[in-house]
Order: C-alpha cells, then sequence, then structure tokens
C-alpha cells in the first residue's frame, strides 16, 4: 500500500474517532463526559505540571521493574518447557489456565504477601505478563523447524549453546510478539495495583479523580494512557515487523 | 487418561499438598494465606449458609451471560461486516493490534459515569473486553474458509443462505470457536475485576468486601470459587476448539 494511502487511513481514523466522541458527548452530556478539545486541554497541563510527573515515574518504576520480571521470568519458563517436548505438552495448559483466570482476584493475595508499596505492585503487574511471555515462548519454540533441532544435536551443541544460538534466533520473531503482549499486561496490572492501595502513581490519581468526580481529569487521563499504550505497542510492532521480514 | 494429564493432575496436586503442608506447619501465617482443605470447607459453608451466596451468584452469571451474549453476536456481526468492507478493515486494523495493549479497565470509570453503578456498566465492559477479540477471530475465521469449498457450493448450486450455512458456517467454525473462548475469558475477567473495583453487588464485589473485612475464610473460599469456574469453562471451551481444529486441519 502507498503511503499517502495510509495517511488517508489514518485521517479517515482519526476523524472518525472524533465524530463518535462528539455524539457520545452530545448523548451522555457534560456531566458524564468531557468534549475532546477540553479532554486534550486538560492532558496538556497535565503533562506540563510537576506533581503529574512524579506520579509517572512512580509508575513508571513499578511498571519497569515488573517489565524485567514479568519478561526475564516468563522467556527462563518458556524456554524451560518449550525446549522438552513432554514439559511443554504438559506445562503449557496449565500456563494457559493460569493466563485466563481473572488475576484482580488475586490481588488480596498479593497484597497479603508483599505487603503495601512498590513490591506489590510489581509482583501484581509481573503476575500479569509472565503468562503471555512464557506462552508464546514455547509457541514459537514449538513452530521451530525440526530440522535446526536437528542440526544443533548433529553438531553437538550443548542445551545452553543450542538455546543461545539456534532456538532463539529462529524464534525471535514469536518471542517479540509475546514481549508486545506481556509488556501490556504488565502495564495492566500495575495500574490496576494502584487503584487499590497506593498513594502514588497513576491508577492513584486515576482512583483519586474518580471519587471526586472529576470527569475531564479522568478522561485525560484516559487518553494519556491510551496514547502511551498505543505508542508502546506501535513501537514493538514495527521490531516485531522487522525481525519477522528478516 | 493419557500421560501427559496423569503428569498435569501430579503436578497441581502437589502444589497445593506443599501449600497445606506449609500452611500446617506455620510457615505461611494464617493471616496470608488458610490451608487449601480450610478453603474448600469454607467454601461449603459460603455455598450452604451464606444468605448472600446465591443472589450475588446469580447476579454475577446474568450479567456474565449477558456480556458475553453482547460481546460473541456483537463481535461475530461486526466482525463480518469488517470483512466485506476492505477499506474498513484496513482504517480499524491498527485499533484491533493496539486493542488488548490498551488497559481497557480505565474506561471503567468513564462506564459508570455514563450508566451508572450496576449491571448496565459491569455488562457493557465485560462485553467491551471481549468483542474485539471475537472480532478478529470471526474476520481470520472467514479468511481462512478454504476457496476450494465456494467452488464445490457452486458446483452443487447452492444458494447463498445454504452456502453460508452448510459451507461457511462449519468451515469458519475452528477460529470461530478460539474467539467465542478468548470472548468468554475476557468477559469473565471484565465482569469480575469490575465487580471488584466498585460494584453494589456480585461476588467479585463479596470477595473484595471479604478482603477489607480480614475475613479470610470467606474471601479465600470465593477466590477458589471464582478460579476454579474460569479455568473449568476455559478448560471446555479449549477441548472444543481444539476438536474442531483437528477435524478441519488434520483430517
Amino acid at each position: 500500500m502507498t503511503a499517502p494511502a495510509r495517511l488517508a487511513d489514518y485521517v479517515l481514523l482519526a476523524a472518525g474517532l472524533w465524530l463518535g466522541w462528539m455524539l457520545l458527548f452530545q448523548w451522555a452530556g457534560p456531566e458524564a463526559l468531557s468534549p475532546p478539545g477540553a479532554t486534550f486541554a486538560r492532558a496538556g497541563e497535565l503533562l506540563t505540571s510537576a506533581p503529574f510527573w512524579a506520579h509517572v515515574m512512580a509508575t513508571g518504576l513499578a511498571f519497569g521493574l515488573g517489565c524485567v520480571v514479568a519478561l526475564i521470568g516468563g522467556l527462563l519458563l518458556g524456554l524451560a518447557l518449550g525446549a522438552h517436548r513432554l514439559s511443554g505438552q504438559v506445562g503449557e495448559p496449565i500456563l494457559s489456565s493460569l493466563y485466563s483466570i481473572p488475576k484482580i482476584t488475586l490481588y488480596p493475595v498479593i497484597l497479603l504477601v508483599f505487603g503495601l508499596g512498590i513490591s506489590a505492585k510489581v509482583a501484581f503487574g509481573a503476575l500479569h505478563g509472565i503468562f503471555p511471555v512464557a506462552l508464546f515462548t514455547i509457541g514459537a519454540l514449538k513452530n521451530t523447524s525440526p530440522a535446526l533441532v536437528k542440526t544443533a544435536r548433529v553438531l553437538r551443541l550443548s542445551p545452553v549453546e543450542t538455546a543461545r544460538t539456534v532456538l532463539l534466533p529462529a524464534a525471535l520473531p514469536e518471542i517479540i510478539t509475546g514481549l508486545r503482549i506481556g509488556l501490556s499486561a504488565t502495564l495492566l496490572g500495575t495500574l490496576i495495583g494502584e487503584l487499590f492501595a497506593s498513594d502514588q502513581g497513576i491508577g492513584f490519581i486515576l482512583i483519586r479523580a474518580m471519587e471526586a468526580h472529576k470527569v475531564t481529569d479522568i478522561m485525560a487521563l484516559t487518553l494519556l494512557l491510551f496514547a502511551f499504550a498505543a505508542a508502546a505497542n506501535m513501537l514493538l510492532l514495527a521490531v516485531e515487523r522487522r525481525t519477522h521480514r528478516r | 487418561m493419557t500421560r501427559v494429564r496423569l503428569i498435569q493432575l501430579g503436578i497441581v496436586g502437589a502444589v497445593i499438598a506443599v501449600l497445606e503442608l506449609l500452611c500446617r506447619a506455620g510457615v505461611i501465617d494464617r493471616f496470608t494465606m488458610i490451608p487449601p482443605s480450610e478453603m474448600l470447607l469454607a467454601l461449603g459453608n459460603v455455598v450452604t449458609s451464606a444468605p448472600w451466596f446465591w443472589s450475588d451468584l446469580s447476579y454475577t452469571l446474568g450479567n456474565l451471560a449477558a456480556a458475553i451474549a453482547l460481546s460473541v453476536l456483537g463481535g461475530f456481526l461486526i466482525g463480518l461486516v469488517v470483512h466485506a468492507v476492505p477499506r474498513l478493515r484496513r482504517v480499524l486494523d491498527p485499533i484491533f493490534t493496539a486493542y488488548y495493549s490498551i488497559p481497557t479497565f480505565v474506561l471503567y470509570p468513564l462506564l459508570i459515569v455514563v450508566f451508572g453503578i450496576g449491571p448496565a456498566s459491569l455488562i457493557v465492559l465485560g462485553a467491551l473486553f471481549g468483542i474485539v477479540a471475537m472480532i478478529v477471530a470471526t474476520v481470520t475465521a472467514i479468511d481462512r474458509i478454504p476457496r476450494v469449498l465456494m467452488k464445490v457450493a457452486r458446483v452443487g448450486r447452492l444458494g447463498p443462505i445454504r452456502t453460508a450455512l452448510l459451507m461457511k458456517l462449519p468451515a469458519a467454525s475452528p477460529h470461530l470457536m478460539t474467539g467465542l473462548r478468548l470472548a468468554v475469558a475476557y468477559s469473565v475477567i471484565g465482569i469480575i475485576a469490575g465487580e471488584f473495583i466498585l460494584s453494589t453487588q456480585g461476588i467479585g464485589r463479596r470477595l473484595a468486601l471479604a478482603y477489607n473485612n480480614f475475613d479470610n475464610k470467606t474471601m479465600y473460599a470465593l477466590l477458589v470459587l471464582i478460579l476454579a469456574f474460569a479455568i473449568a469453562v476455559n478448560a471446555a471451551l479449549g477441548a472444543i476448539e481444539q476438536a474442531l481444529h483437528r477435524r478441519w486441519y488434520r483430517a
């Protein structure tokens, strides 16, 4: 597809979203929604205020640590289960049912185990992200061509060498898909963690705005979160497409 | 029962046994977790003697059924439209790929403002969670219908309705089933989470209440109930899905 056509598509999408927002605003009224203009203005105000950035840093720190735990843990788990046929068959269904449970119900348990504070947020974020990363890694290894694995065996590579030089490069594109989904799940988990038991962070100011019924604040924060998540997603999607093309 | 199933049962059993031992031995204190056997007993107690149990359960299940119906039917219909209009599909594609990377829960405050606290905002939250999985699965499912089947339909001179019902629908069923399973799983997550965050009734609400009141027995009882329900539903739908995939792609 040509660049102008793609640009036209994006413009069309933006116009459609804007129109939908306006119509929804007309229907629901200013009590329930804030119009696009005011929301963008408020989002701009937030972006230039110092206290807001302190909350961003708090969320960012918990999110970053959660990502590290989820990515490393998920990759190791996925490699361990995916490299061996039987353990993959046994482990994958267990992981996928853990992935499908409403993890929010485990939040009280996380709080009881980790106590209030950043460690609970990190743990809850990582809990969301670790399963998709592990599942995509297992799937990626399962789809690796058997010829590659046989070649590694013929060359008498050790398990660690096989993982590093054969399996990981071959499975990289799908693993990156897993990382993308894992990152967004971790963000979700971190934010939910902040909604309940926290005294700083984006989730905290969101729930505070909700309690005080500040509609414009809620919408502006939602907008910023959407923008951040969509931007991060597009970035990783671009990386993913590049590795696929190789 | 296959060897894989046996090993899985063994692992799950071992995890539960270890938790039980750790709790009994006092390594995990009772304020953090009660032994799994007591969780089951507490669940039995809640089911038989808690006055709120059945009304809250039916509230949750009713909302869940509505959310699933909305997301599956709505997702299927939107999927048909999106597939039929290539331009629309191209325009919406970035939304579909980015959708599950966006924390949908942040919409819940807005939904409460629009619909008020009650079933409507919960159902919409659950449906919003599930619908995009169903749309994407529907589009994929139609894409994957083998071309040869359409030729067979033309040779057999089937009308459009019979082609859709006898050829397209069965051939699309494996991927539609994947969408259904995901939509159900996401709707469960959405409904329970919504109840947990802010609601007046429901099992998720009861779980949050029990946690706030340090009522560990009720909390773990409900936790076991919700997790068992989610896992059982997912496993049942997953089994149907795999049977359909096998039938269409390996035979």
